[in-house]
């Protein structure tokens, strides 16, 4: 036991410097958060920064073929049809992708797991209720609801998060109340409960970190599913509407060209599938950092190197 | 076998070595033993000990990376296994030596008939389908596995714990095997159930004359079935050599600790002498509690008409086995579970249906410490926020600046020191984690603390510590406790008064020393009779 290293055990250090070494100590979640942080500032400052840049025609440079400087190093991807730089596209698009897939992820899992708690604690008609709820949104196509709203309500960015949102609740839903049900018979909440505690501090303290790393990793598998959803949406013609645009819809535009132009889609694609796998690394390093038992795993590596 | 020297299985200067995250652990160093048919063997140990490895490296079992053996040899007839084949090896497992193990839910497959698995053992081995059968069905019956002709085709979640033992026996020794191996084999199991088990072994070494390698905890174990022993401690062998002599004459300090350590051998607590005096804490009259069922049977009482008293500062035992509702009760004061009928009162307040100012008395009178130490400790919450949480429910009790002190205090109370309080429960050993449970239940000060079997997942000198940890929070505390237990020895050497209970029902209630020195009921005497460190002087 005392060979664990005990928070504390090094006061001159503070809470900051010690998760960034732990940080350190996994390889792949360090490339993740600095890949992710690229994301961020660019879906920050791009569209600021490139907003007409990246609009700008060049007939020229039609489906130019990446790798080549040909055209200045913005065309370092190539451009797409309309040869518009795709490298400044991906970056001015970002953060409409972000945003549209960021908050319908969170809204999805605030409402989701808002629910499964109260279903999985309660257990009586309320969680009936809940499930079949969910149960019907789940049985209908999500694809097909999302065509049926956004052709009611007129398409935008709103009113798609709106839709992609309601539509994966379920999967948030149901995978806490399984949780719930579970945890909630384990002997330390019963403990809890002898003492007298409030259902809330029970849920709060006991139960939900407890839940939260299931959620928090499901979430982010969420997010590549939520900016595909969006590209078939955007292929549809029901998703963002121009001039607006996501990493998902670009795909959406390169598909037709895939045969002679095939980078048009590929990039960002790329962009969308590295993204989900760095909140995904991610996810995994926080998952360890936040448990007591795995925490030493990343601090054993500490001692080694 | 002809030669003196050549014993039917001998471990010589064996050692092994596991390579962990934390460097190197060496499980067992320089370990030698030796058994010949027709003798039964006992390696005794606590969890950790290295009990179990030799016999694993018996059976080819030590996965290796991460284990090594690092030293000795492992002779089957003079036949060194650690450089047999893996084909001779799987050769000798099963048929030559056989083994059968603590968990028997989790050994035995559970989408096949158990005849079946018997039978099985034989057609691997080139018997016909009907002759595998029937001398499955065979073996079921003499291994006394009740009415086996008409279960031959049931499956194993339908048999009891120990019906379910007595199906592993008949596998390993369906083979004939020369040797059995029998890793804790009756843990899980209540002492009734055990006892017979053991007579079972015992009766089924000497009709085959194989050699029985027994693996276990319980000194009652090895003193009942045992020619000789090997005692270990840290991955050595401290002591070795037949039962009586070791027992009667320790050499070794570990031996002689262990030995006194075990509860039941000393005398009988000093009961307070004027029972009468005493006030009256817990008051439980007529509490039932019925568990609807199935519409064709009738209703299951866990708890059957059950009355009882508590007083200050006693101690009061409640024994029985497994579904007798010991636990039931438990449940049922602390309000976890909803009673059909009876009462009980805290000091006449009503326990079972409380208005909300005396839910909150109770909740902080009545703590509840729980079998499982791992289980009931928050694994993400520190040491510190662990005991201070009473105090985050009941905040008029102490103000926040005086947590961090008062956590300090118990830590010191119950035997750990102050730095514990930033760890987490996982960094502790299991006695450590029932100490910080302890704390925890002492930390609202209340009167009654309801033990629900604390001290039955913990190796035996452990338990004895817990044990007088508990004897010393109540004088210094003014405590009183209900300790509930299926081990009677534990229950005779802490508690002042006993209740024996039985499908829900009390058989026997009485103060400790009457009810074990003159057991009135024919199911407490069983009881007592069955357990193996009890039963000598009882039947004698």
């Amino acid at each position: 036991m005392s060979t664990i290293v005990t928070p504390g055990s090094r006061p001159n250090r503070s809470a900051v410097h010690r998760y960034l070494l732990l940080l350190w100590h996994d390889k792949f979640a360090t490339a993740a958060v600095m890949f992710l942080l690229l994301v961020f500032f660019a879906a920050l400052f791009g569209p600021a920064l490139f907003e007409s840049a990246s609009n700008r025609i060049n007939l020229l440079a039609r489906n130019a073929p990446p790798l080549s400087f040909q055209h200045g190093w913005t065309f370092i991807l190539g451009a797409d049809s309309l040869g518009r730089s795709i490298l400044l596209r991906l970056i001015v698009g970002a953060q409409n992708t972000m945003l549209l897939a960021a908050s319908a992820v969170v809204c999805s899992l605030l409402v989701g797991s808002f629910l499964g708690f109260i279903a999985g604690y309660r257990n009586d008609w309320t969680s009936a209720v809940i499930m079949r709820v969910a149960d019907v949104v789940m049985s209908f196509p999500s694809l097909l609801l999302a065509l049926i709203v956004l052709y009611v309500l007129t398409p935008g960015i709103a009113n798609v998060i709106l839709v992609l949102a309601i539509t994966r609740i379920p999967i948030y839903l149901r995978t806490t109340r399984a949780e719930v049900l579970e945890v909630r018979e384990r002997t330390f909440v019963t403990a809890a409960r002898i003492m007298g505690a409030s259902p809330r501090r029970l849920i709060w303290r006991h139960i939900r970190p407890t839940v939260t790393p299931t959620l928090i990793t499901i979430a982010t598998l969420e997010f590549a599913f939520v900016m595909l959803s969006e590209s078939s949406l955007s292929f549809l013609g029901l998703g963002i509407q121009p001039p607006a645009f996501t990493w998902g819809a670009m795909v959406a535009q390169g598909q037709s060209y895939l045969s002679t132009a095939w980078w048009v889609a590929f990039w960002p694609g790329v962009a969308i599938t590295l993204t989900a796998m760095s909140l995904n690394l991610f996810a995994n390093w926080l998952r360890i950092v936040g448990d007591p038992v795995q925490r030493w795993r990343l601090e054993s590596r500490k001692k080694t190197s | 076998m002809t030669g003196n020297n050549r014993h039917l299985v001998e471990v010589r200067n064996l050692s092994v070595e596991f390579h962990t995250q934390d460097g190197t652990v060496q499980a067992v160093r320089n370990v030698s033993w030796h058994i010949d048919r027709g003798e039964t063997l006992a390696i005794l140990g606590e969890s950790g000990s290295g009990k179990s490895v030799s016999s694993s490296a018996l059976m080819g079992l030590i996965d290796i990376p991460p284990g090594r053996i690092t030293s000795g040899e492992v002779l089957y007839r003079g036949e060194d296994l650690l450089k047999a084949s893996y084909e001779r090896q799987r050769e000798l497992n099963g048929s030559k030596i056989a083994m059968i193990f603590q968990d028997t839910l989790a050994a035995l497959n559970p989408v096949y008939p158990v005849g079946w698995q018997v039978a099985e053992t034989f057609r691997a081995h080139g018997v016909g389908h009907k002759e595998a059968d029937s001398r499955a069905l065979e073996l079921l019956e003499r291994v006394e596995l009740p009415n086996a002709r008409a279960r031959f085709n049931d499956y194993p979640h339908q048999f009891s714990g120990g019906q379910r033992q007595r199906i592993m026996i008949a596998m390993a020794i369906a083979l004939d095997p020369d040797l059995l191996i029998a890793d804790e084999p009756t843990t899980a199991l209540d002492v009734s159930v055990q006892a017979r088990i053991l007579r079972l072994l015992k009766d089924l070494q000497r009709e085959r004359g194989m050699g029985l390698l027994m693996i276990t905890h319980d000194l009652g174990i090895v003193e009942g079935l045992a020619d000789r022993v090997a005692v270990m401690n840290g991955g050595e062998i401290v002591e070795t050599g037949p039962v009586g002599q070791v027992f009667n004459a320790p050499e070794h300090a570990y031996t002689r600790n262990l030995l006194n350590a075990v509860p039941g051998r000393q005398g009988f607590p000093a009961s307070a002498p004027s029972d009468e005096r005493r006030d009256t804490l817990i008051a439980v009259r007529e509490l039932s509690k019925g568990y609807p069922s199935s519409s064709r049977s009738p209703v299951v009482m866990a708890l059957d008409r059950v009355s009882f008293t508590l007083a200050r500062g006693e101690t009061l035992g409640v024994v029985g086995e497994s579904g007798s509702g010991k636990s039931t009760l438990a449940r049922t004061l602390l309000g976890l579970e909803k009673a059909s009928n009876g009462t009980a009162s805290y000091k006449d307040r009503d326990m079972l249906q409380p208005t909300s100012s005396d839910r909150t008395v109770l909740q902080r009178q009545i703590q509840m410490v729980f079998q499982d130490p791992t289980a009931s400790l928050n694994p993400r919450m520190t040491v510190e926020e662990i005991i201070s949480e009473p105090w985050a429910i009941h905040r008029e009790i102490l103000p926040k600046k005086d947590w961090k002190g008062r956590v300090g205090d118990l830590l010191e109370q119950v035997g750990l020191s102050r730095e514990h309080a930033q760890r987490y429960p996982h960094q502790f050993s299991g006695g450590q984690r029932q100490r910080i449970a302890i704390a925890r239940a002492l930390a609202l000060q209340p009167e009654v603390i309801i033990c629900d079997e604390a001290v039955s997942s913990l190796d035996v000198s452990v338990q004895a510590q817990i044990i007088a940890l508990l004897k010393s929070l109540k004088d210094e505390h003014g405590l009183s406790y209900i300790f509930i237990a299926h081990d009677l020895p534990v229950v005779r050497s802490f508690a002042d008064r006993v209740l024996v209970m039985r499908k829900g029902q009390i058989v026997e209630q009485g103060r400790t020393e009457d009810l074990f020195t003159n057991p009135q009921h024919p199911y407490t005497r069983e009881l007592l009779q069955s357990d193996p460190v009890l039963g000598g002087p009882v039947a004698a």
